[in-house]
């Protein structure tokens, strides 16, 4: 097979090789060899691909343009980590298209933002300062992000499924008319380089893989705990790109009064390395001191599955599920949870799972790297006895 | 004063059963609700208008049996019900029906407030809302878990991941409200029996004189490329023994993986 395409000095717009039809502004397209071929290439015709060619390309790094980009979201100046994940999976997109990764972030001042982008996995990162961004706004942030998007035309862009990343990127999607999936909790490149979302739908009995064949950016939000940060690289070099966005006081309609922040303590599921988690088994509220005493011997944070949460046993912040927060801890500990795929969603992609439950069929077990049928009230105590050894 | 509730017709998601034996999804017999955000936004309006006298148009595009959802918000307290309805509608995503539903907005005309739930159960985007208030130009507030109409403004609390934010916003703006905003209603018997005798507005895609290349399957941005039931993972390991003797190897499990340490 040889490499060719029409070359500049052909006379015709189309000619025949082997039955093959070229035309000019193909791509370069195997071609059996023939004396067909030959006295084509010889003619001029037709161009030949040169291996070293294509290793020249390679050397030349990314093709400019058609990033793939994150949303960087900043809150009090302070980046988000789901935007660190977003990077990584940026990072394995970029590395298939063979492009590079750029991250944009709307701030008042970009202290140490850009380096920490750059640390974290972005090439590039393009920033707007102005004082009126220094908070999320709607109607601001819109509007400044979707005039650099429309000027630098990236391929694909990610935004993190948090309270502002849902606020942000729907209004993105309809100001510039380009097709948005919410949720994706997988994202690749198929094997003709096709962008391909892969989300949950009916509370996630059901997955689908989403395309968005025809518009660019291709863009998709991500719940946080989806995929994995990446490590800090402060070795990393990346390109800093101030742009200049004009907004004022007068594209701002809506106004921001004052963030209150809650009182209680966070429950920080996302970012616990052990999370033990209480269902219907626990069979009362009380219960949920057994797997605060465990917690507190190995470390954990406490979860819980939807029953344990609408029955009011538990606030709704300690939820994983469909509807609750997505965990990968290294160990999720599921104890009293039947595991309905509402719950699974939300924790099948963690480390390791552990799984509690006195019923044998429980679908809980079909996601347990290990499962023990008993009761949990039984078990743990047996459990925390063993770990005071 | 005039307000919009979008609602939508779902599939009770949480009555979905799965068929044991082939992993698949069991489509039939599964109940229809009003999403149950939409109500809470309708229930908000209904609160808003026992303040203010205010007019409340429920607004659904889908299929002809969408109408029992409507007749169900009547039956609440809505004054007008209008169901979009268009084979040329079908398989629109959140863009294309962001768009149907802006062109029924732009002929009702006469609106001061538009509520919205956060997101419906089956598909769970939480984007028609921002989408339809980018379409029709207004401000919208996501996340609404509480609303106060004051002097003509609105300030709204915003739910956060860790807090809220207030928010004020002139009208006309759109607002998807969550179900930490009230306590939905009950239909009385009264409002269910004045439901049955009120029609029905049925509005289809030249009606409301929307564009073909900005609604339906063809004209969305997103496609499903395929659906699949999600497949659970090879069976873990089963512990045998007493309750000690699983505690025993649990934690040797956990030691041998590093995620426990050794305790002193």
């Amino acid at each position: 097979m040889v490499k060719v395409k029409i070359s500049d000095s052909c006379p015709e717009y189309s000619i025949s090789i082997n039955g093959v039809m070229l035309s000019r502004g193909d791509d370069f397209i195997d071609i059996e060899d023939s004396l067909e071929l030959q006295t084509a290439i010889d003619n001029g015709y037709l161009e030949t691909q040169q291996e070293e060619k294509s290793e020249e390309k390679k050397e030349e790094g990314p093709k400019v343009g058609e990033e793939v980009w994150v949303f960087a979201e900043q809150r009090h100046n302070h980046i988000s980590r789901v935007v660190f994940e977003l990077l990584g999976k940026a990072k394995e997109l970029a590395a298939e298209l063979n492009v590079k990764v750029g991250a944009i972030i709307a701030c008042e001042k970009d202290t140490e933002l850009s380096k920490q982008l750059i640390s974290h996995g972005a090439d590039k990162v393009y920033v707007i300062e102005h004082d009126l961004l220094k908070d999320y706004k709607n109607d601001l942030y819109t509007t400044a992000i979707s005039e650099v998007v429309k000027q630098e035309k990236p391929k694909i862009m990610l935004y993190g499924a948090t309270h502002i990343g849902r606020d942000l990127a729907p209004r993105i999607a309809q100001r510039i008319s380009t097709g948005l999936t919410a949720d994706c909790t997988g994202l690749h490149i198929d094997e003709t380089g096709l962008f391909v979302q892969t989300r949950p739908a009916f509370g996630g009995n059901l997955m689908a893989e989403i395309k968005c064949p025809d518009h660019e950016p291709k863009m998709s939000t991500v719940r946080p705990g989806i995929f994995k940060a990446t490590e800090n690289d402060e070795s990393r070099n990346g390109e800093v790109i101030k742009v200049d966005v004009k907004i004022s006081e007068a594209d701002q309609i809506t106004k921001l009064i004052e963030i209150i922040k809650s009182k209680k303590k966070t429950v920080n599921l996302e970012e616990s390395e052990i999370i033990i988690s209480g269902g219907r088994g626990l069979c009362d509220k009380e219960n949920f001191k057994i797997l605060e005493e465990l917690a507190g011997i190995i470390g954990a944070e406490i979860g819980a599955s939807r029953g344990v949460v609408d029955a009011g046993w538990i606030a709704k912040d300690h939820q994983v599920g469909q509807t609750g927060k997505s965990v990968r801890p290294k160990l999720y500990l599921a104890c009293g949870i039947s595991g309905a795929i509402q719950h699974r969603a939300g924790m099948q992609n963690s480390e390791f799972i552990v799984a509690v439950n006195k019923d044998p069929n429980a679908m809980i077990f079909g996601v347990a790297d290990i499962g023990i049928v008993a009761d949990l009230k039984q078990f743990l105590p047996a459990l925390i006895a063993e770990l005071k050894k | 004063m005039n307000i919009i509730v979008c609602i939508k017709q779902v599939p009770d998601t949480t009555e979905v059963k799965i068929d044991p034996k082939t992993g698949r999804l069991i489509r039939e017999g599964v109940p229809s609700i009003i999403n149950p955000e939409d109500k809470h936004a309708l229930e908000e309006a209904l609160r808003i208008k026992e303040k203010n006298n205010a007019k409340v148009t429920v607004l659904t595009m889908g299929p002809p049996q969408a109408e029992v959802a409507l007749r169900e918000a009547l039956a609440m307290g809505a004054d007008v019900a209008i169901l979009l309805g268009d084979r040329k509608f079908a398989g629109s995503d959140t863009w294309a029906t962001a768009n149907a539903l802006s062109c029924a907005v732009n002929k009702i005309k006469d609106y001061d407030l538009i509520l919205c739930g956060r997101q419906a159960i089956d598909g769970d985007t939480a984007q028609v809302g921002p989408q339809l208030a980018e379409a029709i130009s207004i401000p919208q507030i996501t996340y609404g878990q509480k609303i106060e109409l004051l002097d003509g403004k609105l300030k709204v609390e915003r739910e956060l991941e860790d807090g809220y934010e207030i928010i004020e916003t002139p009208l006309p703006a759109l607002i998807t409200v969550t179900q930490n905003i009230n306590h939905p209603r009950y239909p009385s018997l009264q409002g269910i029996d004045s439901a049955f005798e009120k029609e029905i507005i049925q509005w289809n895609a030249d009606d409301v004189g929307a564009e073909q290349e900005k609604v339906g399957i063809l004209a969305s941005p997103t496609k499903v490329k395929r659906s699949y039931t999600p497949s659970a993972k090879a069976q873990g390991t089963m512990l045998q023994g007493s309750l000690n003797e699983m505690a025993a190897e649990l934690i040797n499990k956990l030691k041998e993986k590093e995620i426990i340490q050794e305790f002193d």
